[in-house]
């Protein structure tokens, strides 16, 4: 699937800022998330990256400048409010309970009730609907080749508790998924596994922000990547424009970007 | 990664390509399983199954060393009644524990209701229902401040815990004046506080009303622990607090609503303790604090959080119950009994270290 990027951004900010006391952690960041794509977000540690991240999906809110979603102004207190929007962030440690099962981490804080009296005055859980669509996006998503959907989480290796993450954030986001370091704690075959997952997901329609130090991931599976530095962005590049070293270069500030944009043409 | 790859991105598309044709063999460890690996494996699979043993093989031996007497109907209705109470407290501690926290203040909360409830309804006349009422209310206050201090105050729960218990316990003799109820006042004007101490048959068996109360919280709070949202929470909050409040788990909400249930739940086995003794002591049920954790720990729930079961602990009470009775038949002095009990919690917690290990 192909980004469309004459369409309207899903996510957009214009002129974020958020300090600190004297440290401007954003400053007047600019940022665009098309449907359909994966955008990767690069930048050094202390270049403002996971602020910007942070005041997408909620966890932080922003000073001065707005947020669009949709081309529509938004804004969140807390990351239910973006998650009540249909933007869900996918945690480096992926806020998974160990000791329960697949199931019932998809729908953790947001379990369906039994139609009927047993829902609304009981409050019983609808244990066998939730399994069966934990069961039924686990195989979509291609995850369903050991999980049993009752097994409890603990159970599982890193790269198939990353797989549970995703998929809950396929389950319910509707506009965006953020995915924050997702291969950072994996071996090489399960990091292939979940890079796989997450092109998955994008051609499946969600667009993805990736947020990564692994410039190869970045690289394979980014449409395009959003250069973070000194708080705003320094660039956009494509795989196909800029080479690994180019874009750590302009991440660094060893180069800048109309000087690497010469070297490319 | 400079100039010998000028297309580092396909370049690297190639190294992790060979992941794909990696095979697929992990190193597997030649398994030598002697019994006992067995044997623990099966334990680690079926958490209740070691509660359970230790009850049986309790209840053969007592039944051996004391002869006929123990399991006597009287007797073995005895036992139940003595279960009653610690499987009340017992239901509260373990929602306690299964948040990861410990709550050392059940017992006082407990006598202290049972003291506003006795007095409430003798000494001041007000109705019994509603003095009953009025004691719920106070147990449900006292857990809404051991909320207070752990979710608000950050106070580790077992310090919490323990400066209330000493709190709870010196409100309770201030307001009793230390003098007891008298079981024949409690009778006379207010008869409902000793309801749950009265017997049925039961189909040849001798139950009293408070242990059919007892059934009857462990049956909801089972309900509410296994299939509402409410007790998922309740596991991920005390499994790993960060990752529930990131899924969107209010956690502070879920900690504090498990403390004023257990504070609700103390009170309703303080009525319990009425219709056992009779009368409303300041002095009563002293041990079960020290009980309630036992038999949460034996019955499995593990003191880290987020792992047990509620019908454990009605085994784990059981054990308790059967140990006490069976002991003090056989003449055993009381300190043994409590020696007993001391083992019995550290055997415990040793067993479970050791199921888990290397069967994870």
């Amino acid at each position: 699937m192909t980004a469309h990027y004459d369409q309207t951004p899903v996510l957009q900010t214009k002129n974020l800022v958020k300090r600190y006391g004297s440290v401007t952690a954003i400053d007047h960041a600019d940022f665009e998330l098309y449907p359909g794509e994966i955008l990767a977000v690069i930048g050094d540690n202390g270049a403002g990256k996971s602020s910007l991240i942070k005041a997408l999906s909620g966890a932080l809110i922003p000073d001065e400048g707005e947020i669009l979603l949709d081309g529509k102004p938004v804004s969140f207190s807390s990351p239910m409010e973006a998650r009540a929007l249909g933007i869900e962030t996918v945690y480096q440690n992926l806020a998974v309970s160990p000791a329960l099962n697949i199931a019932d981490n998809l729908y953790l804080g947001r379990e369906l009730l039994k139609p009927g009296i047993l829902g609304s005055v009981f409050r019983m859980l609808d244990k066998k609907e939730m399994e069966r669509r934990a069961k039924e996006k686990m195989t979509e998503l291609g995850l369903m080749t050991i999980q049993n959907i009752s097994q409890a989480v603990e159970s599982l290796s890193g790269g198939q508790r990353q797989g549970v993450a995703v998929a809950r954030s396929a389950l319910f986001g509707s506009k965006v998924v953020i995915m924050d370091e997702p291969t950072a704690a994996l071996g090489v075959k399960e990091s292939r596994r979940v890079l796989n997952l997450i092109k998955e997901v994008r051609d499946r329609g969600l667009p993805i922000i990736l947020i990564s130090h692994n410039m190869p991931h970045v690289f394979e599976v980014a449409d395009r990547i959003h250069i973070h530095r000194l708080g705003k962005r320094a660039a956009i590049v494509t795989p196909q424009s800029h080479s690994m070293s180019d874009a750590v270069a302009i991440m660094t500030g060893a180069m800048d970007v109309e000087a690497s944009e010469g070297e490319a043409a | 990664m400079s100039s010998t790859n000028p297309k580092p991105s396909t370049a690297v598309l190639d190294h992790d390509k060979v992941a794909d044709q990696a095979s697929t063999y992990v190193a597997k460890f030649e398994r030598h399983e002697t019994p006992l690996q067995r044997f623990k494996k099966f334990l680690h699979h079926y958490p209740i199954a070691a509660p359970l043993i230790v009850l049986l093989l309790a209840v053969i031996s007592f039944s051996v060393i004391v002869g006929d007497r123990f399991l006597h109907p009287f007797n073995l209705s005895l036992v139940l009644q003595q279960v009653t109470i610690i499987g009340v407290i017992g239901v509260a501690q373990t929602l306690i524990i299964l948040t990861a926290g410990i709550d050392l203040s059940v017992g006082a909360i407990m006598v202290l209701t049972s003291v506003v409830m006795g007095r409430m309804a003798v000494n001041h006349g007000i109705d019994p229902s509603l003095s009953i009422l009025i004691g719920i209310g106070v147990g449900a206050l006292a857990g809404f401040i051991n909320g207070l201090l752990i979710t608000r105050l950050k106070i580790p729960p077992f310090i919490a815990t323990l400066g209330s218990w000493n709190v709870f316990f010196a409100l309770n003799l201030w307001y009793s004046k230390s003098e007891t109820i008298r079981s024949q006042d409690i009778s006379n004007i207010a008869p409902l506080l000793q309801w749950t101490g009265q017997t049925i048959d039961f189909f040849g068996a001798r139950l009293t009303y408070g242990s059919l109360l007892m059934l009857g919280i462990f049956f909801l709070i089972w309900y509410a622990l296994n299939w509402t949202a409410w007790g998922r929470h309740v596991y991920a909050t005390g499994d790993d607090p960060e990752a529930a409040k990131l899924a969107g788990i209010r956690t502070t909400r879920i900690l504090m609503s498990v403390y004023v249930l257990a504070g609700v739940v103390c009170a309703i086995g303080a009525w319990v303790l009425i219709g056992r003794i009779g009368s409303v002591s300041p002095q009563a049920g002293t041990m079960t604090n020290l009980d309630s954790i036992t038999a949460v720990v034996i019955g499995g729930c593990s003191l880290f959080g987020g792992r047990g079961s509620i019908y454990g602990t009605l085994i784990g009470a059981l054990v308790v119950g059967v140990f006490r009775n069976g002991l003090a038949l056989a003449g055993v002095d009381v300190l043994w009994q409590e020696f007993t009990v001391g083992i019995l919690i550290i055997s415990a917690v040793a067993i479970d270290q050791w199921i888990r290990r290397g069967t994870a």
